[in-house]
């Protein structure tokens, strides 16, 4: 797509005098877009471990029918902070570090636009989680009403902890918005000459579009968190009817932020796979321009789909029909992005490296969780699905077989490039398959349980739904355990163990991170690259 | 980095700082945009906390709707709260009233508050209260008790499909409430 | 207050019935992979639309799938193949928006009509308003003068692995929704506290609880039996232990069955007004005061009095259970509002309402050595 025509030694020659302060000090105080990257990536590693642990005591105590090991309020404190964690703790910081990583390098631009906020909206993430783990130890527990925190069950029959989990929120939404706004200057601004928006890379693109639904949203959940606040603490009622206000009114502003969260979740993904499918099917993406615009009409769509969540709050039938109407329509763009991936490796010479195996696996199971979105949709079967573990079942697919197995995929990918050295193989596989069988003994079963009727959010079931609980809880503690075999490849990542790889690193890699060494220096793109 | 390029990225942080704080006032104006859609939808149906006016509106004979009543007190208000009519056949556009009963039997003084909600939603907009005891905070002295009239007519614009719906109070105790807003004035 | 009975005639009525009912009750089956069609016209129709949507859904995975394998065989690098060059094609590109679009609008056409088909807002011929509070059901039937609450009646012990789990477990209540077969029975929903919803699966109906507001369901059941289902909205610490239980029976039976119930309500009122003037002693008091606060209060202030630090207040040594007799029995008898204490009157007798007050009261070390009994009760609930 593009090439580079001013010489990388120019970069090379900056390396030595990288004046950059040793020990605990660089971390701190970096304003480099790779160290904050770096910080990101592992501090959303770390929490996909905590929140990770916190699925393994819930898996636990739902092994068998009965109490054994947790009280119920104990439960709803973990799949509650398990929810936030894995959201904002997990995924979004992820996401947020691979942009760090790679989006000046894509784009050509020595680092992002504002260094210094980004040294900020790091820093003040490890703080909101302190803050929200801490709770879990106070009087009364952490939050425990689930991560969507429905009104009143978040306001009056709250614990005083909710205070906060405001306050940690607020901080997410801080950190969520800082990082957004510089992704977006430093795509306007910071591009190298010649790279057109038409040229950018796919995973740029969904970036933008992302950082866009960032800034519209995170402020709604701001609010959504201060009325909460303001409801429990400071005696308003927008929430209860007493003083005039309306229950179901929290749920239309958490599902305006909500809905379209879930897209900023995914889009990066899309860009992800969109960047490793073409490299390892040795040919072009098929239909970039269509992958764009695809893109960004799933991010406009997602701004009138949000009531989807809510049919079952009693709305008319003609808002029922526009809602489920428009949630499907959002099938159409989807669609296209996955026939899109097909078709770029349709006639390709495939191979199967590690990061092209988690992007299939992607594709496949991303895909049953948008057809089983699809059957969210259709209101009147909703009624039955709603709120029970086949809802668990879909998100679970499009957020750990979609968002968390793009991370794994890019991570594969661009690994060799951070480090210099080739990851150890043979673990990479290890985990690849590990991960694969055991969550989808996980999650698929859930779809039957959920069929049977099985309500989610709860500690404990009918007998009928205990054998296949079984199974879901083996299939959670293989892909726990699974996860343990990917630390120690990170780790042995980190020590530059492992074969030296060139600059391209895969052979079908294009694009202008592979252009520069590896692994990248400390600076690049201090003079930008031309694009043709 | 060039001070050219440090004012045009100025320019774009300003911009988008200023969308951030538009969306977080976007977010309470969802609170007063989300009456006005529940004023049009008929959303948990919840009526129109003002009186409407009865103008002459013509009465169509021809129809028969059944309107029916409901009255709950919600936890901590210990009220009997019971309406005199369960239920009423009405022609659509003539005016009905329906008197509710109350009584606080407890030793203290209490302000009750009704909040009056209507199903199918859709039918909610249709009704027009000209008086109602749930426009305004209701006060009962301990032992005392009352009958509140609701004074009302259904639109005969009220859809051909609808021939029947509900009308829930719910009584909820106010009085803390009512007692800051009282020494906030006073 | 008119509003109060005592449980035992009904819990004996309805144990009869759950005789009687028990050999319809269908077994639930263990490896259950889908829906249920349920016994309504709707939850058919819903059932049905469920399964086309899913046949369509495999097709098109079965395409996408399809095509990927057969990438991933037979052009992969390994077999030597060249890449092709082509990256877009706008006749393919139109195509695979606009069919897609077509498909949708397939599956738009029949879920319109049963959304349509549910929203049937004609008169019913019975009217139950459900009420849902933590964690428990409240119904009451419009046109009669019944109303009970129903609460779940597995026991704690199976719970707690101590004691064999039956059958129903956890979905099982101590007095179930009567309805009749064959007729349009709506439920109007709402709640005292949090948001929880009312969910029958074999109905198709499951609508949200809203504290303030009501919402409406329906469903004309075809078959007599026992339904099953639960509380399927996040309602705070008990959630999953709030289960739904409906009989249907045929209308002649439930005819029978209601009149019954009116007249054994009416009844218990009577009994309780003439027990007004009867005084129990401390041993009888803190025998009944102990089985009803295990049943009722255990769940929030914990069976040892002590509560849940920082959600639920202990008992224990606290100044209400300790001081204040009237604003305790104040406190039980009326609730208390903006909190999860909800309001006994409705729910106990008055004699259990003395009992439990005077347990609380002289139960783990609170030993005031206070009687309740229940004409303070009836002085607090009716201003006398």
């Amino acid at each position: 797509m593009s090439t580079v025509t001013n010489d990388i030694h120019h970069d090379e020659h900056h390396d030595h005098h990288d004046h950059k302060p040793s020990g605990i000090k660089r971390w701190l105080y970096t304003t480099n877009h790779k160290d904050i990257g770096t910080l990101y990536l592992w501090f959303a590693f770390i929490m996909f471990l905590i929140g990770g642990a916190m699925a393994m005591v819930i898996r636990a105590e739902l092994f068998q029918p009965g109490l054994q090991i947790v009280d119920p309020n104990f439960f709803n404190q973990m799949t509650t902070v398990h929810g936030l964690i894995m959201v904002f703790g997990a995924v979004m910081p992820a996401f947020t570090g691979l942009a760090n990583w790679m989006v000046p390098l894509m784009i050509g631009a020595p680092d992002m636009a504002l260094p210094r906020m980004n040294n900020w909206s790091f820093w003040i993430l490890p703080f909101a989680f302190l803050i929200l783990l801490m709770s879990l130890f106070m009087e009364g527990g952490g939050p425990a009403f689930g991560w969507t925190f429905y009104a009143p069950l978040s306001t009056t029959y709250s614990n005083d902890t909710t205070a906060l989990f405001v306050f940690s929120v607020h901080i997410m939404g801080a950190s969520s918005i800082m990082g957004a706004i510089n992704v977006i200057v430093t795509i306007l601004n910071m591009r190298a000459p010649g790279m057109t928006f038409m040229k950018m890379p796919l995973f740029v693109w969904t970036w933008l579009i992302t950082a866009f639904l960032l800034i519209a949203v995170m402020p709604v959940l701001a609010g959504a968190v201060t009325m909460v606040l303001t409801d429990k603490f400071f005696g308003t009622s927008f929430f209860d009817a007493a003083g005039g206000g309306d229950p179901v009114m929290f749920q239309h502003i958490f599902w305006f932020f909500g809905h379209p969260e879930v897209y900023i979740m995914i889009l990066p993904a899309f860009g992800i796979v969109s960047q490793i499918v073409p490299t390892f099917s040795r040919k072009k993406l098929f239909g970039y321009s269509s992958m764009v615009y695809a893109t960004a009409s799933i991010a406009l769509l997602s701004f009138i789909v949000w009531a989807h969540h809510m049919f079952t709050t009693g709305m008319p039938v003609g808002a029922e029909l526009f809602f489920m109407f428009a949630t499907m329509l959002i099938s159409v763009p989807t669609g296209v992005k996955v026939f899109n991936w097909v078709a770029t490796m349709w006639r390709g010479a495939i191979s199967f490296e590690i990061p092209m195996m988690f992007s299939l696996a992607f594709i496949v199971l991303f895909t049953i969780g948008g057809l089983s979105g699809l059957m969210l949709a259709i209101t009147p079967v909703d009624f039955q699905y709603h709120d029970t573990y086949f809802v668990v079942a879909h998100f679970h697919y499009v957020l750990v077989t979609g968002a968390v197995f793009s991370i794994m995929a890019a991570t594969y990918y661009w690994l060799p490039k951070w480090t210099g050295k080739m990851f150890d193989i043979t673990l990479a596989k290890w985990h690849f398959w590990c991960s694969l069988i055991s969550v989808n003994l996980l999650f698929f079963p859930m779809h039957f349980v959920g069929l049977a009727g099985m309500p989610r959010r709860i500690p404990d079931y009918a007998l009928q739904f205990a054998d296949f609980n079984k199974w879901i809880s083996l299939g959670g503690f293989a892909f726990g355990l699974s996860q343990l075999i990917f630390l120690a490849l990170l780790i042995k990542a980190c020590r530059k163990k492992g074969e030296p790889v060139s600059a391209q690193v895969w052979d079908g890699a294009e694009g202008l991170e592979w252009e520069v060494p590896s692994p990248a220096p400390y600076h690049t793109f201090e003079t930008p690259p031309v694009v043709k | 980095m060039s001070h050219s390029r440090q004012a045009e990225n100025k320019k774009v942080v300003i911009k988008l700082v200023a969308v951030v704080f538009g969306m977080f006032g976007f977010g309470f104006a969802l609170v007063p945009l989300y009456d006005v859609f529940c004023a049009v939808t008929g959303i948990n149906g919840k009526t129109s906390n003002e009186a409407a006016v009865y103008t002459n509106i013509e009465v169509d004979k021809s129809r028969l709707v059944t309107v029916e009543f409901i009255t709950r007190t919600n936890t901590g208000m210990p009220w009997q709260f019971e309406t005199q009519t369960r239920r009423v056949e009405v022609h659509p556009g003539e005016m009905y009233q329906v008197d509710f009963y109350a009584k606080n039997p407890t030793q203290r003084d209490i302000v009750g508050q009704a909040v009056p909600s209507v199903s199918p939603g859709t039918a909610a907009i249709y009704l027009n209260k000209t008086e109602c005891f749930c426009f305004e905070q209701q006060p009962l002295k301990s032992g005392a008790e009352t009958v509140m009239p609701m004074r009302f007519y259904v639109d005969p614009e009220l859809p051909k499909n609808i021939n029947f719906f509900t009308v829930q109070y719910t009584l909820y105790d106010v009085t803390s409430d009512a007692q800051e807003i009282a020494m906030n004035r006073g | 207050m008119g509003k109060i009975f005592t449980g035992f005639w009904g819990v004996m009525a309805f144990l009869v019935s759950f005789a009687s009912f028990a050999a319809s009750d269908p077994k639930p089956e263990q490896y259950q992979l889908n829906l249920r069609s349920g016994v309504t016209d709707i939850s058919q129709q819903v059932y049905d639309l469920h399964m086309t949507i899913f046949w369509i859904c495999v097709v098109i995975a079965i395409i996408v799938f399809g095509a990927m394998l057969w990438a991933t065989i037979f052009h992969r690098k390994s077999r030597g193949v060249k890449p092709a060059t082509f990256h877009e094609s706008v006749k393919v590109e139109i195509a695979w928006t606009v069919v897609p679009f077509i498909i949708l609008i397939g599956m738009a056409i029949p879920a319109t009509k049963t959304l349509i088909a549910m929203e049937d807002v004609s008169a019913p011929d019975v009217s139950v308003i459900v009420t849902g509070s933590q964690w428990k059901w409240h119904y009451k039937y419009m046109d009669n003068e019944v109303e009970y609450y129903s609460v779940m009646a597995t026991q704690p012990e199976q719970i707690a692995n101590k004691l064999e789990k039956n059958i129903n477990y956890l979905l099982e209540v101590d007095r179930p929704l009567v309805i009749p077969t064959n007729q349009k029975v709506r439920f109007l929903i709402t709640s005292d506290d949090v948001i929880h919803s009312w969910w029958v699966p074999d109905f198709a109906v499951k609508k949200d609880a809203n504290p303030g507001f009501i919402n409406e369901a329906w469903a004309r059941v075809e078959k007599p039996g026992i339904y099953r289902g639960q509380c399927a909205e996040l309602c705070g610490k008990d959630h999953g232990f709030m289960p739904v239980v409906v009989i249907a029976k045929e209308p002649a039976e439930y005819a029978a069955w209601i009149e019954e119930q009116e007249e054994l309500q009416r009844k218990a009122k009577e009994e309780e007004q003439k027990l007004l003037a009867m005084n129990m002693d401390m041993d009888e008091l803190m025998t009944v005061g102990e089985r009803v606060y295990n049943t009722t209060c255990a769940a929030c202030h914990m069976p040892n009095g002590e509560g849940l630090p920082g959600v639920f207040p202990a008992l224990k040594g606290s100044d209400i259970a300790l001081n204040d007799m009237q604003k305790h029995i104040d406190v039980v008898v009326n609730g208390v509002s903006g909190t999860a204490m909800q309001a006994y009157a409705k729910q106990l007798s008055m004699k259990e309402l003395a009992a439990v007050i005077t347990y609380e009261r002289n139960a783990w070390g609170n030993d005031t050595g206070e009687l309740v009994q229940a004409k303070d009760v009836n002085a607090v609930l009716n201003g006398q």
